[in-house]
């Protein structure tokens, strides 16, 4: 890197919302051809950042912004595009009934000479950026058909048409399995080297260690520092984005004398799990790990009476259960958070209180009607139980973060007095602060005697919050791991082997 | 070919069922499979169609649009009172005052979708109402039976008497009707202003990161609607040879049908003008059959919904779907949300 000054170079940005101020005089800096990680909790001004930085917010007077060198008075989004800044966002901002040569070459078809379109202009646009990218890919082939990681190849190709030279990408793996986020990676590398500088927004520490030259962590919309990559440790750009040390420890232990609450004998599912067996205790904190695809979440739905098993039995204190629906095994008990909080485990639109007792109205009838002082009253218990941070019960439960979400959603299956809790990936989404007062919870539930099952692709979740460790691969137990015999690398790399 | 008949899934479907519909009503009656029956289709379709490419625009922009029937009605008087004034007037005067007065009703939805935010669906329900109210109020529901001649003559580019003594026909509906299908067809596929339509209907808050002018594609999509809406009433006078003000009353449905039936999409993004066209010609030869057929006119909508709904079942519904090993995936999600 001869270039003596960074590609971008911000300082002194203050943004404000209703008087709420969302950057605190935040600087940043990105050098050309550099892989940069943003780092911080939810909320703490990341995406503000980027908006300022394309022109969709205007920063207080006082601010200094230099694009190679040139300071630019008024940001616009037009602008930030011919200086070739691009995003990609999280949520891809892609067109689905399109083809992929549409949306890649959107930029040309919405810029096209005397108002028309250049269709063949279009398709030679992507093509050339796949093929910068190394992918091969049917470029007429709709949008809509393609899988989500095929998705965010099209994002990044579009990003290239525009002769990009710094390139935002809000959590690009937030949705991607592992051997696809191993494949983005490889992309970036190939960005890097094509000299395009890459910031990279991402929760998975992991991998923004891996790929990072440096990484600015930004807390409560005020900068905490920039700092190279090498030689930091997930715990301490943890400590940096929470400003908080979470000392995290093995909390195995052993519940042989406990009795067995549910015990599973060679269940079943043709296509999705085979001979599973296990057993699982009183206050025992069973977790199951595996690669996307490995069955897990099948088989939770299967102990939850959603999919009935080919074969094999589920036994509940002993007694063998045949569940027709959902609905029986809720009435004997068991209780499922779902993996997909937004779309399925919550209703977004609806009030906090009524989600919390959607899964346990029958709780709350008063002569065949909803009792409003029952409800009040379910509800005021397990926020407070929960520690769920809200405005008021009847705010729209959107309006709270994922953590917070995220407890309304346990306490709705609390609400119901289960024997068995399964939490299906119950951190997406959810801030590394706010994971670790989750897993308080999950521990304390525990403690109280509840039985859970605790699902995750995230290895070191289940090593330091699971009593047990079962490692599935395409449908079958792999293998048991006992955390306090058996380290994390050694979990880790079982799991991605 | 392969390729051609995969992305116009909807439209290969549609010229399908309508050959088979074709051959099914040539059994049925000797007097539907002639080029003057064909003709005559295609004169009683012409308003429909011109209808239905507005509809598709904004249809396409993730719109809707209940009011543009009635509209027409509006610009139908005011035009017709608008050229007793200036003295009876001409076709192009005619032309311009009704496409003017369409594409301001089409504002009017265009300002309540956009500034005040309120959900097209019930906008152009409410809109509807309002000129339908304000129309009967001031008509009392009168009708206006002396048009000018130049108005109310037939006009036709092509005429030729077949063997059997029938007439072929190409009336001046038609060729407008054509107009209009040439220029929404080369306003969404060919310009910029199209592909942003699309856009904006497919993924509103992409196309809004994308700085697409979002105010502009409302005011584009239902104004090209009035447009298409002000022609397609001045035509419907034209060819009625009167203004009646509940003369479109309900059409606004049956152009809707046949828009959706055509594979635009109701949730945006997606449709086209041959789609369109070949959704109201369905409807239009399932009716012109059956009435040649002799069969009672009021089993009429219960076929043609019969029909709709075949097509329309066969066009977006693939067929996988139907097998039982799907049904099942599809019948686990709605049991999680519960």
């Amino acid at each position: 890197m001869t270039v003596s000054h960074p590609l971008l170079s911000l300082k002194n940005i203050k943004v404000t919302f209703g008087g709420v101020r969302a950057l605190k005089g935040v600087s940043f800096e990105v050098n050309p051809g550099e892989v940069h990680c943003l780092a911080g909790e939810n909320g703490c001004g990341k995406s503000t950042l980027i908006k300022v930085i394309t022109g969709v917010y205007t920063p207080e007077d006082g601010a200094e912004f230099l694009f190679d060198g040139k300071p630019i008075a008024a940001m616009t989004p037009t602008l930030a595009q011919s200086l070739g800044i691009q995003v990609i966002w999280q949520d891809l901002a892609l067109f689905g009934e399109m083809s992929v040569a549409e949306n890649i070459g959107f930029q040309l078809a919405v810029k096209g000479k005397y108002g028309l379109i250049d269709k063949s202009a279009i398709d030679a646009a992507a093509k050339k950026a796949l093929a910068r990218l190394g992918i091969e890919l049917d470029i007429h082939m709709p949008l809509k058909e393609l899988a989500i990681a095929q998705r965010q190849i099209v994002a990044i190709a579009r990003a290239l048409v525009g002769e990009a030279r710094l390139v935002f990408m809000d959590e690009p793996t937030a949705s991607l399995t592992q051997s696809e986020t191993d494949y983005l990676i490889e992309i970036v590398r190939n960005l890097q080297a094509s000299g395009v500088a890459v910031v990279f927004v991402s929760h998975r520490l992991a991998e923004v260690l891996e790929i990072s030259d440096r990484i600015t962590v930004l807390r409560d919309g005020a900068l905490v520092g920039v700092y190279p990559v090498e030689g930091m440790t997930q715990s301490r750009v943890t400590e940096l984005m929470t400003g908080r040390n979470f000392d995290s420890a093995v909390i195995a232990a052993d519940h042989d004398d406990a009795p067995v609450v549910l015990s599973v004998k060679n269940l079943t599912r043709h296509g999705e799990f085979s001979n599973v067996s296990f057993d699982l205790r009183r206050g025992e904190t069973l977790g199951i790990t595996g690669l996307l695809g490995a069955g897990r979440t099948e088989l939770a739905l299967t102990l939850f009476g959603m999919r009935q098993p080919h074969s094999g039995e589920i036994l509940l204190a002993g007694e063998k259960v045949r569940f027709g629906s959902n609905r029986d095994a809720i009435r004997a008990g068991v209780a499922y958070l779902s993996e997909d909080r937004l779309s399925l485990g919550l209703n977004q639109p609806q009030s906090i209180a009524d989600n919390l007792v959607m899964a346990s109205l029958d709780r709350i009838l008063s002569g065949g009607l909803i009792s409003s002082s029952r409800k009040a009253n379910v509800v005021a218990h397990w926020i407070s139980e929960l520690g769920v941070k809200i405005g008021t019960p009847d705010d729209p439960i959107r309006t709270l973060s994922g953590g917070n979400q995220q407890r309304v959603a346990i306490a709705k299956w609390l609400a119901i007095g289960p024997r068995i809790l399964i939490l299906d990936a119950p951190t997406v989404g959810v801030d590394v602060g706010a994971r670790a007062g989750i897993f308080d919870i999950v521990r304390k539930l525990a403690a109280e005697g509840l039985s859970i099952i605790l699902i995750s692709d995230e290895p070191p979740e289940v090593y330091f919050n699971a009593d047990r460790v079962i490692h599935m691969v395409e449908g079958r137990f792999q293998a048991v791991y006992d955390p306090r015999q058996t380290s994390l690398t050694e979990l880790e790399s079982a799991v991605y082997a | 070919m392969r390729r051609l008949v995969l992305d116009h899934t909807t439209e290969t479907t549609l010229i399908a069922v309508t050959v088979l519909l074709c051959i099914g009503l040539s059994f049925g009656t000797d007097r539907f499979l002639t080029v003057a029956n064909a003709f005559d289709v295609l004169n009683i379709s012409a308003v429909n169609i011109i209808f239905a490419v507005g509809l598709l625009v904004v249809l396409i922009s993730g719109g809707i649009d209940i009011s543009f029937a009635v509209a027409a009605s509006v610009v139908q008087y005011v035009t017709v009172l608008a050229l007793g004034a200036l003295g009876g007037g001409n076709w192009a005067e005619g032309f311009l005052i009704a496409g003017v007065v369409g594409t301001g009703l089409g504002a009017i939805n265009a300002f309540l979708v956009y500034r005040l935010q309120i959900i097209s669906i019930v906008a152009t329900i409410s809109t509807f109402n309002i000129f339908f109210g304000l129309l009967m109020f001031f008509t009392k529901g009168v009708s206006i039976y002396n048009l000018p001649d130049w108005l109310s003559n037939r006009v036709v580019f092509y005429e030729h008497e077949m063997a059997d003594g029938s007439w072929v026909e190409l009336t001046l509906p038609v060729v407008v009707m054509i107009l209009c299908c040439v220029a929404t067809s080369f306003m969404i596929s060919r310009t910029t202003t199209g592909r942003k339509l699309y856009a904006f209907g497919d993924n509103p808050e992409g196309a809004r990161r994308f700085g697409i002018n979002i105010g502009a594609m409302q005011y584009i999509s239902f104004g090209w609607l009035g447009l298409m809406a002000g022609i397609a009433g001045l035509m419907q006078a034209h060819y009625a040879q009167e203004v009646v003000p509940n003369a479109l009353y309900g059409r606004e449905l049956d152009v809707l049908a046949a828009t959706v039936l055509g594979g635009a999409r109701l949730g945006g993004g997606k449709g086209s003008v041959l789609g369109c066209v070949l959704g109201v010609l369905l409807v239009s030869i399932t009716q012109n059959g059956l009435n040649l057929m002799g069969v009672s006119p009021f089993a009429f909508k219960m076929i043609v919904g019969a029909i709709i709904l075949t097509a329309i079942t066969l066009s977006s519904a693939r067929l996988d779907k139907l097998l039982p090993e799907a049904l099942k995936s599809s019948s686990r999600k709605g049991s999680q949300r519960s």
